[in-house]
């Protein structure tokens, strides 16, 4: 706006007496301006975050029955795949066999599962190091060290638990928030 | 540029004294819109127009960017993709409003600020390159406006489109050729709406380079003003700023508030209903016209109606291009030596019935194209073309201009006799006697 | 040169025009053009105020929500309303909870694929879906409608000239023909008149029959059919235009700051300028 700049030079001409009053209503008229520019930036930035649509797709609901122990499966969330792996009583137990002290992260699987559901563990399927996507929730695909996740890109290790345990990741994959409306049904989000 | 007693940019803070030495900008600024240009001091508020109509580009600039990253310009959901601004992105109803009517409000400031030039000559030497660069950003508007009418994909979208690329149907042989090149099919589609979003995209940015050019070629003899007389020394000017600053900032506030009006309370009222009905090939709404700004060009293309040599069609075509490219050769058409419609009687009387005139062809292009609106739109085209084809190279040679004042400051004391006729809000800045200044269509 | 050329050229467009203009002249006098039917017995929509009309409108959530469930129990047989989502109903002040039960419940379901097959199948909505279409495509719709299509509903008050007094109109004004009627303008099988519609005759089966047809709750209004119609043609409002309250109150806020910008500014622009005379 052309008033954002009239007071910066005063012409000099201007005779001694009434200066203070023609400098404030001067500096209030661009003030003013400037609040207004400000303001209009509320918008301009807001705009750009997610919009009504996507907020509501903000939960999902997913069947477990079909999963057997041992298996996982992906599914999306947000747009960003989760994992739903049903633990077998060995993973749990090589879980629950590690020292706290060895973990980057540390996090025991309870404080990853739900009480009931211990055998469910579901994580975002996002390495916390970049955001690649792991392998290990299909059959046949590497596991890395730990027997749980490998992420490829950068060689990030992660446990039975979804824990961090090798390379460069560094915090365990995150747990969303979830609740089980039924035995067989969790609803993420 | 510019007259020795200019203002010298002399920075001096360190920083600014380094950037001088280094990239000018600043100083180029101070030259182009500070303190560093005098500027006639008899300006009126027809002379904020200029700046108004900058204003409006920024504004479509900036909302039109917000717009495109919510936008897709595909013909399966453009349609849903704008409802998708309006209903889901934050704060997206108010851009697509503000873009919408500020497109409006643009061809306002534009024809005010065209009306400004053709009362007061300003296409006239040594301002024949502005107002030669102007008419190329006003044409540029029209095609950035016409495409960006497509992209909603409603039904005057489309058989926007459609009618548009008929123009180009007319030109005999090749004509359907072209049609088909320029929509890349037989008709609207994906292809042509593409197209049109990459240019709709564009031409803003090339619109900008040209108003570059445009203030470039201003600032070569300087800014006009009312009386039409030359600068003949300091007394007759101020720096722009900070005395234009100022009354730039006034009318900025002014266009701002007609513009959150437009956008607030009647965002759809310079719009068509058909506009919210999603594009249909199969089915051409019953009464079909462009956006208000195109209208009196609507009503000359649909005034020729008889095939005479030529088809009417292209006759039509041909007009509706002549009326606009005519102005490119103004400066010639007219050579009145006397700038401002102020001092010339006769030049006056015909200047006013050809903006009754244009009136008469934008209020008869928005109806339908029954009788007698055809016949009225007939009568108001022949004098279009008259006016400025034949009537206006007459009068420039026959009329005894009123006297001029010798100087800009005494235009502004004792206006002439010339000045005391002029209409409201044309004449000078001041009333004799008045040691207040006041702003022309501020007197009692 | 340039002004002898633009002579000759202007003289030319000149004759052309008067002659298409003689023509048409001519041709007014000797055949003059007739009023149509349409044009004769066409009526504007009638007037008809509601809360939103106007800078300070806003909506009447209670009216909306019985316009909403006209909607659902009458025009939802053979409207969409396609860029409506279920969620949104929370703006016109339904519970999280009954839109939940209003989505599960919709006379129909939403597309979906068969996790076990990949075949199409349907699912019930949740909250987020939008409100499933009563058609698959326009070619299903005009079978089922004796080759009539009726129209998506969304943004119907902005799409017809008249808005939601248009609706209200078309809805309220069926009626028997005028018997000056000409024959060629009467109502064939399937068509009923309506003055209110452009070409006289619609094929929508007249939706508002009796009044009561929508069971209102209590402490609203009896559903006469006149408020039935009203009811739905305030919810439609809402429906094509869902940020109209936030748009009016931004824009006292935003006029009003303008206002006072201005006012300073002009203030400033006299103070710079009074060393001037």
């Amino acid at each position: 706006m052309a008033t954002a700049e009239h007071i910066e030079n005063p012409p000099a001409e201007l005779g001694e007496g009434g200066v203070r009053r023609r400098d404030f209503l001067n500096i209030a008229a661009v003030s003013v301006a400037a609040v207004g520019g400000v303001a209009t930036l509320f918008p301009l930035i807001t705009q750009m975050s997610p919009s009504a649509d996507v907020l509501a797709l903000a939960s999902i609901e997913v069947d477990l029955a079909g999963i057997e122990p041992g298996q996982a499966i992906k599914t999306t969330w947000r747009k960003q795949p989760i994992f739903v792996r049903n633990l077998t009583p060995q993973e749990i137990a090589a879980a629950n066999a590690t020292p706290l002290a060895d973990l980057r992260d540390p996090q025991t699987l309870a404080e990853r599962t739900q009480e009931g559901h211990g055998n469910w563990l579901i994580t975002l399927a996002v390495c916390t190091h970049l955001g690649c996507v792991p392998l290990g929730a299909a059959e046949g695909e590497n596991r890395g060290e730990f027997g749980g996740y490998f992420c490829p890109c950068h060689g990030s290790h992660y446990d039975t638990a979804g824990r961090i345990r090798k390379g460069p990741a560094p915090l365990n994959l995150e747990v969303p928030e979830y609740a089980f409306t039924s035995d067989t049904i969790v609803k993420i989000g | 540029m510019s007259f020795p007693w200019a203002r010298q940019y002399d920075p001096k803070n360190p920083f600014m004294r380094w950037m001088d030495e280094k990239l000018p900008l600043p100083r180029l600024v101070y030259n182009a819109v500070g303190a560093g240009y005098p500027v006639p001091r008899n300006l009126n508020y027809f002379w904020n127009f200029g700046v108004l109509a900058g204003l409006a580009l920024v504004i479509q600039i900036v909302t039109g960017i917000v717009l495109a990253m919510h936008y897709a310009a595909s013909g399966d959901i453009a349609f849903n993709s704008v409802e998708h601004i309006m209903r889901d992105v934050n704060s997206g109803w108010l851009f697509r409003y503000l873009h919408a009517n500020g497109a409006s409000l643009f061809f306002v400031a534009i024809y005010i600020h065209m009306f400004r030039g053709l009362y007061y000559g300003s296409y006239k030497p040594p301002r024949e390159m502005v107002w030669l660069l102007g008419l190329v950003i006003y044409l540029l508007m029209m095609a950035t406006a016409f495409m960006g009418y497509v992209l909603p994909w409603g039904q005057m979208s489309f058989w926007g489109a459609q009618v548009i690329t008929g123009f180009f149907s007319a030109i005999p042989l090749v004509g359907e050729e072209i049609r088909v090149w320029l929509l890349g099919g037989y008709a609207p589609d994906g292809a042509t709406l593409n197209r049109f979003f990459s240019l709709h995209y564009l031409l803003p940015f090339v619109i900008a380079g040209v108003v570059i050019l445009h203030i470039w070629a201003l600032h070569i003899p300087g800014s006009g003003n009312p009386a039409g007389i030359d600068v003949k020394g300091e007394q007759d000017t101020v720096p722009f700023h900070p005395y234009y600053t100022a009354k730039d900032g006034f009318g900025v506030g002014i266009f701002l508030i007609l513009l959150a009006i437009m956008t607030f309370f009647l965002p759809n009222y310079l719009g068509h209903a058909d506009n919210y009905i999603p594009a249909n090939p199969l089915s051409t709404p019953a009464h079909i016209v462009p956006e208000w700004y195109f209208w009196p060009f609507y009503a000359i293309l649909r005034a020729f109606t008889v095939d005479l040599i030529l088809p009417a069609k292209l006759w039509g075509v041909l007009a509706m291009f002549a009326s606009i490219l005519l102005l490119f050769f103004l400066p010639w058409l007219d050579r009145s030596p006397v700038r401002s419609g102020n001092y010339r009687p006769q030049f006056r009387i015909w200047f006013w019935v050809l903006v009754l005139d244009v009136l008469i062809l934008g209020w008869m292009g928005g109806l339908p194209p029954e009788e007698p609106y055809v016949m009225i739109s007939q009568v108001a085209t022949i004098y279009y073309f008259a006016h400025f084809l034949i009537i206006l190279p007459i009068v420039s040679r026959i009329e005894r201009p009123l006297p001029l004042p010798n100087s800009i400051t005494e235009a502004i004391l004792r206006p002439g006799k010339g000045e005391q006729q002029a209409p409201p809000g044309m004449g000078s800045e001041h009333q004799p006697g008045d040691p207040e200044p006041r702003p022309a269509g501020q007197e009692a | 040169m340039v002004r002898l050329i633009a002579f000759l050229v202007g003289i030319g467009l000149v004759g052309v025009l008067a002659f298409s203009l003689i023509t048409g002249a001519v041709n007014f006098i000797a055949d003059p053009p007739q009023a149509t039917v349409e044009h004769e017995f066409h009526e504007e929509p009638r007037d008809v105020a509601f809360a939103s009309d106007g800078p300070f409108g806003h909506f009447d959530r209670q009216q909306l929500q019985r316009g909403f469930h006209v909607y659902r129990d009458v025009c939802a047989a053979c409207h969409s309303l396609g860029l409506v989502t279920f969620r949104d109903l929370e703006q016109i002040g339904f519970s999280e909870a009954e839109i939940d039960a209003i989505a599960a419940q919709w006379i129909r379901e939403v597309p979906s694929v068969n996790p076990e097959t990949g075949e199409a199948d349907t699912r019930p909505a949740i909250a987020a879906d939008r409100i499933p279409a009563v058609y698959a495509n326009e070619v299903a719709a005009r079978a089922a409608n004796n080759n009539a299509l009726p129209p998506d509903l969304s943004l119907i008050t902005k799409a017809r000239e008249g808005g939601a007094a248009y609706v209200y109109s078309l809805l309220t004004g069926y009626q028997n023909p005028p018997a000056e009627l000409p024959a060629e303008n009467r109502p064939g099988p399937g068509l009923y008149y309506n003055p209110y519609f452009a070409n006289l005759n619609l094929a929508m089966t007249p939706p508002l029959t009796a009044d009561g047809q929508v069971a209102y709750a209590a402490g609203n209004p009896p559903a006469t059919r006149d408020q039935m119609a009203r009811d739905v043609s305030a919810f439609l409002i809402w429906a094509a235009e869902p940020k109209l309250e936030e748009r009016h109150a931004l824009g006292w806020a935003v006029i009003i700051f303008l206002i006072f910008a201005t006012a300073l500014a002009w203030l400033a622009y006299q103070n710079i300028w009074r060393d001037r005379h």
